[in-house]
């Protein structure tokens, strides 16, 4: 099949940026949307274009590496598929393709289709972890977690830290990146002792990252390719609530 | 926003109910007002915290719209929403539309400054000697453009609580996976009752049900 | 040279906590004098920077992923192993690692293997105390699941994304320490040199991936974490960023590189489907417990759709060849058994490279229902990658390659020969021996990061003076203009050829002749092919854009560059290994059923191999190995 990508290409934090036209020639329906992107890039390099940046790792769904607009969606059509699980046969021959980065003030590009998603990571900072120190903790065991606790926990630790909640959330909030973490470990006991600290932290921190306010769009729920669940911002906001007079 | 929010949805709801007293004819609306008035400084201090509750809902509806923003400062050439709604994507729009309409509202039917000539102090009291309001709202929805304006008012007001009614309760953290879904239906029914509510009385007029 | 592993004596039971006790240790208050340089931050690299971070040195923990929450753990699927023994079934740390030992075909060293079996218990109290929702029973008790090579229920898991969550059990450690001031993240950057000061390793050189620069950082001592180099067959399970290129600049350095022939091939992987194909994917090895692999008898059925094959037409060769253990066989068996039919003309799919897994026989017993409880994701999975429905037509599996065994040379201290150069997880060679078993590798990660670096580093450092050697040494200024010189090498070349197309070419080279069944010929083939390409590479390659900003083409091309001389010893190796064992096997040294057959008399060493410079063949050191608390004996599955 073939196809016609406009490609969001930005050379540098600096430069302005634009959509350039590419064709995408040839394409198997049984490649995967990046290796579609790596055979532009093929021929790119053989007429002496520099090719397309995009971010990637792992290529099975997990490392939350890649990931762009593709048509006004993060990570594509596709539901809970990320970038590089999605797959050709998913478009048509014929079919032009939009191809945008993640646009949040939070997530300055470094080029082309690549941003910058440490805000994230300083999220995580401000207070998405147990204090445990390594060593002697105490026999596994020895505090029982209910099954649909665990398994709750699990929902929200699903999280692949994408970035696609911010780039579908009409706000550029990170709420259901950070309401996740504060989720999984409110619900665990070894959690809980920290909880009214992690919940005002991590949610000043994200703030001050510059992402912005839920506004309940539940945008991220949608694009989440993990299908990572509004509740947990609920959660969160119950937590926040239980945490003010503390 | 959710707590002025959930004072504001409160405060329509009662006021709904009170409206509807028209239907009972001039004796109910007119009983009804002249109650409020007997409460005397209690309506004041009421207004005043509406007013306060009312302020802050604005102030912070802009300062997130701006923030919100402010969070993406290069839009998308392309970008398809898929789960929110019209609603949802358009509060500060209805929101800004219910404001100007609250200041013509308190100015119509609270100041009488728009149509003095059927407010009640002009209009002669009714048979019980109360201020005649039944007259003056019936008399005002009977010209076409303030039935209009207010009908439009009221289109604002459902699509901004489409949107507001199960946001508040997400907000306040009281939903789950499974009351989501359904608030989101009750949402979406309470902001219908109550267009429908408010509509039907400038309807009833115009349609000639009701009339003085 | 003979090399010392440097185990402890006495009883094995005994052999840690001795050793525990008789390490030097490093005043608390001199610890934040010390600065450790943590390379890769996967279970391994990241387990040890939170904890050395907490420990109180002043860590520096570098990766290539935007953060350090990425690293490849983290697509681990199937779980982790413990001695919990929390089902009465027998299990204990010593059977664990008499599993261990058994299952990397007694080319590991006991003492090692005892350690990581003995912390593997602590791993696991650690991991739940950090939050890591494990799978628990309606009782509230974790919950275990079996896995391949063992007959005991001690594998923890947490769906099928174990690795995912303990790897953001360590990033979320790493992140308390990085806000707490004593780790300095580097995301974004690659190691391109190690520095060695006369003979000690005192620092890295490495590229900023965004702004391209050339940078340097002094360490008191370096710890590698940066995992294995099976991309060298450019198709494999790993991330498209695994590399062999900073374990490979500290060979060209002098660490020695061990067993590099030792490399898993997953059995249960999808196969290619066209040259397109940048990547494969595993599917959890748990999928053999209630699929039958079987391939058509005749060749020319190989193109009938499998529901027009009558089940007496087909072969079910695991059952057919190992009877006791059928499909169960472990990996490296079944994934030779499926090369052989596919090299007798009977695979299936595309280029007749795959065999059907079939899941109708367990359907028809259990359910659909039951099945997609089982499995449901990893249908999915496969629905989405082929298009192909596995509850109504039998998958398509082949064996990709998927892990590495070797790695740098280290002691019982995780010390490479290199002073001061620490080698952990899958970047050395220490525990798996000849085959690694399932739900091994994150047990390894973080037992080596959580429980033994931060022990065995404070032994090496209360032996150093801290800062002794900083930046503005001039073996750091040689090392820069080494790493530029290089890079403007690869810049300046203008040729024809792309990265991607030396890689695949190399991969190919490799697949055929270094993959799962290796000849003298084949091997011989590959030691003529690789200097050819390399040689080429270094003519006629192209890589665009600019040195001085982000350039994912010259990312690449230094890691091939590396590969191709990694190749290289990878061959050497398994040409001088004259036996079959684990994931090594010679097609000279099999029995006559076509079963690997292992040399105890002639290679029961370790193979480390030092670099002598570009073009000189690499020289042989060993370490021979003892067995004192298990016995040799044939590995039979039949």
């Amino acid at each position: 099949m073939n196809l016609t990508l406009y490609v969001w290409r930005q050379n540098g934090p600096e430069d302005k940026g634009k959509l350039e036209q590419y064709e995408a020639k040839n394409v198997s329906p049984d490649s995967s949307f990046l290796e579609m992107l790596d055979e532009v890039n093929q021929e790119l390099i053989e007429h002496g274009v520099e090719p397309i940046e995009f971010d990637n790792d792992c290529r099975e769904g997990i490392c939350g590496t890649c990931g762009c607009v593709v048509n006004g969606i993060p990570h594509g059509p596709q539901e809970k598929t990320t970038a590089c699980q999605l797959h050709m046969r998913q478009f048509k021959d014929g079919d032009s393709l939009t191809l945008e980065p993640w646009r949040a003030k939070a997530f300055p590009v470094i080029k082309d289709l690549a941003v910058d998603r440490t805000a994230l990571d300083k999220i995580i900072q401000a207070g998405g972890y147990t204090s445990a120190y390594t060593g002697e903790v105490g026999e596994a065991n020895q505090t029982l977690i209910s099954k649909p606790d665990a398994d709750y926990a699990m929902d929200a630790a699903e999280c692949i830290g994408c970035g696609a909640c911010v780039a579908a959330c009409p706000n550029g909030s990170a709420m259901l990146f950070t309401s996740a973490k504060v989720a999984q470990l409110a619900v665990l006991p070894q959690g809980q002792i920290e909880a009214a600290e992690r919940v005002k932290n991590m949610t000043e921190a994200m703030l001050n990252a510059g992402f912005g306010n839920c506004t309940n769009h539940y945008e991220c729920q949608a694009a989440c390719p993990k299908g990572v669940s509004v509740k947990f911002i609920a959660k969160l906001n119950r937590e926040y609530i239980k945490a003010l007079p503390k | 926003m959710a707590v002025t929010g959930f004072v504001l949805v409160s405060f329509i709801i009662v006021h709904l109910l009170g409206n509807s007293s028209v239907f009972v004819g001039a004796d109910g609306i007119n009983a009804y007002a002249e109650h409020l008035h007997a409460l005397g400084p209690v309506v004041w201090i009421f207004r005043l915290v509406m007013l306060a509750v009312f302020a802050l809902h604005i102030i912070f509806g802009i300062q997130l719209t701006l923030e919100n923003r402010a969070a993406r400062p290069i839009d998308y050439n392309q970008k398809k929403n898929i789960r929110t709604s019209f609603g949802a994507e358009t509060m500060i729009y209805t929101g800004l539309v219910i404001l100007a309409f609250v200041v013509y509202h308190l100015l119509h039917f609270t100041m009488h400054v728009t149509n003095p000539e059927i407010s009640v102090g002009v209009l002669p009291a009714d048979a019980l000697g109360r201020a005649d309001v039944f007259t003056m709202v019936v008399l005002s929805f009977q010209k076409f453009f303030v039935s209009l304006v207010y009908a439009g008012a009221m289109v604002a007001v459902l699509l901004h609580l489409s949107h507001g009614v199960q946001s508040l309760f997400q907000t306040l953290g009281c939903l789950g996976a499974n009351t989501l879904p359904v608030m989101e239906k009750i949402g979406r029914a309470a902001a219908i009752v109550i267009f429908v509510g408010f509509i039907s009385i400038p309807v009833s007029i115009l349609l000639g049900l009701i009339k003085v | 040279m003979i090399l010392d592993g440097k185990c402890p004596t006495g009883p094995i039971e005994k052999s840690w906590d001795k050793h525990r006790f008789e390490m030097k240790l490093v005043n608390p208050a001199n610890k934040r004098k010390f600065k450790v340089i943590i390379v890769g931050t996967g279970l391994a690299g990241g387990a040890a920077a939170a904890t050395m971070g907490e420990l109180g040195y002043n860590v520096e923990a570098y990766c290539y992923q935007d953060s350090t929450r990425r690293a490849h753990s983290i697509a681990a699927q199937g779980g982790i192993n413990a001695a919990k023994n929390y089902h009465n079934d027998g299990d204990s740390v010593f059977r664990l690692f008499y599993d261990t030992i058994k299952g990397g075909d007694f080319r590991a060293r006991e003492a090692d293997v005892w350690r990581l079996a003995q912390v593997s218990n602590n791993i696991i109290d650690q991991c739940v105390a950090q939050g890591v929702p494990f799978a628990r029973e309606y009782s509230g008790l974790l919950a275990n699941r079996s896995f391949g090579g063992a007959q005991v229920s001690r594998t923890f898991y947490a769906r099928g994304q174990t690795g995912q969550q303990l790897l953001l059990g360590a990033y979320q450690a790493l992140a308390r320490q990085a806000k707490a001031g004593t780790v300095k993240l580097r995301p974004r950057t690659e190691m391109l040199d190690l520095v060695v000061v006369d003979g000690v390793a005192k620092g890295i050189t490495f590229r900023n991936l965004v702004t391209g620069e050339i940078e340097t950082s002094w360490g008191d001592a370096v710890v590698l974490a940066t995992g294995g180099y099976v991309n060298v067959f450019y198709l494999s399970t790993n991330a498209m960023g695994c590399s062999v290129t900073a374990a490979w600049k500290a060979s060209r350095k002098g660490a020695f590189m061990a067993n590099p022939c030792y490399t898993q091939i997953h059995p249960t992987c999808i196969p290619q489907s066209g040259d397109h194909q940048s990547k494969l994917t595993l599917m959890s090895e748990s999928l053999r417990n209630d699929g039958r692999c079987w391939v058509p008898k005749r060749k020319e059925d190989c193109e009938k759709a499998p529901a027009d094959i009558a089940d007496e037409d087909r072969d079910y060769y695991l059952e057919r060849k190992y009877p006791s253990f059928g499909n169960l066989a472990p990996r490296d068996i079944a994934s030779r058994a499926a090369k052989e039919q596919c090299d007798d003309d009977r695979g299936v799919g595309p280029g007749k490279r795959g065999v059907y897994l079939d899941y109708k026989s367990a359907i028809d017993r259990v359910g659909e229902d039951t099945i997609r409880e089982r499995y449901g994701n990893l249908f999915d999975m496969y629905e989405k990658i082929t298009d192909e429905n596995a509850y109504k037509q039998p998958m398509r599996i082949y064996p990709a390659p998927h892990y590495s065994m070797g790695g740098l040379w280290v002691d019982y201290n995780c010390m490479s020969n290199i002073p001061g150069l620490f080698v952990l997880g899958e970047a050395n060679f220490s525990v798996h021996g000849a085959n690694r078993l399932g739900a091994s590798a994150l047990m390894q990660g973080l037992a080596d990061g959580y429980f033994v670096i931060p022990y065995t580093i404070g032994n090496y450092l209360a032996t150093v003076k801290p800062g002794e050697v900083k930046d503005d040494h001039p073996e750091f200024k040689k090392s820069v203009e080494e790493v530029q010189g290089r890079i403007d090498k690869l810049m300046s070349i203008n040729g024809k050829r792309s990265v991607s197309s030396f890689h695949r070419e190399l991969g190919k080279i490799m697949w055929n002749n270094v993959g799962m069944a290796r000849s003298e010929a084949s091997l011989k083939e590959a030691l003529k092919l690789i200097p050819e390409l390399r040689a080429e590479f270094w003519q006629n390659l192209k890589v665009t854009g600019d040195k001085n900003q982000r350039n994912g083409q010259l990312e690449d091309a230094g890691r091939v560059a590396d590969f191709l001389e990694f190749a290289e010893v990878m061959t050497t190796d398994a040409l001088h290994r004259e036996e079959s064992c684990g994931g090594h096997f010679r097609v000279e040294h099999q029995t006559d059923d076509g079963e690997a057959m292992r040399d105890d008399e002639k290679f029961c060493y370790v193979a480390a191999w030092e670099y002598k410079g570009e073009g000189k063949a690499p020289e042989l050191h060993k370490e021979p190995l003892k067995f004192e608390n298990v016995k040799l004996a044939v590995r039979s599955y039949k």
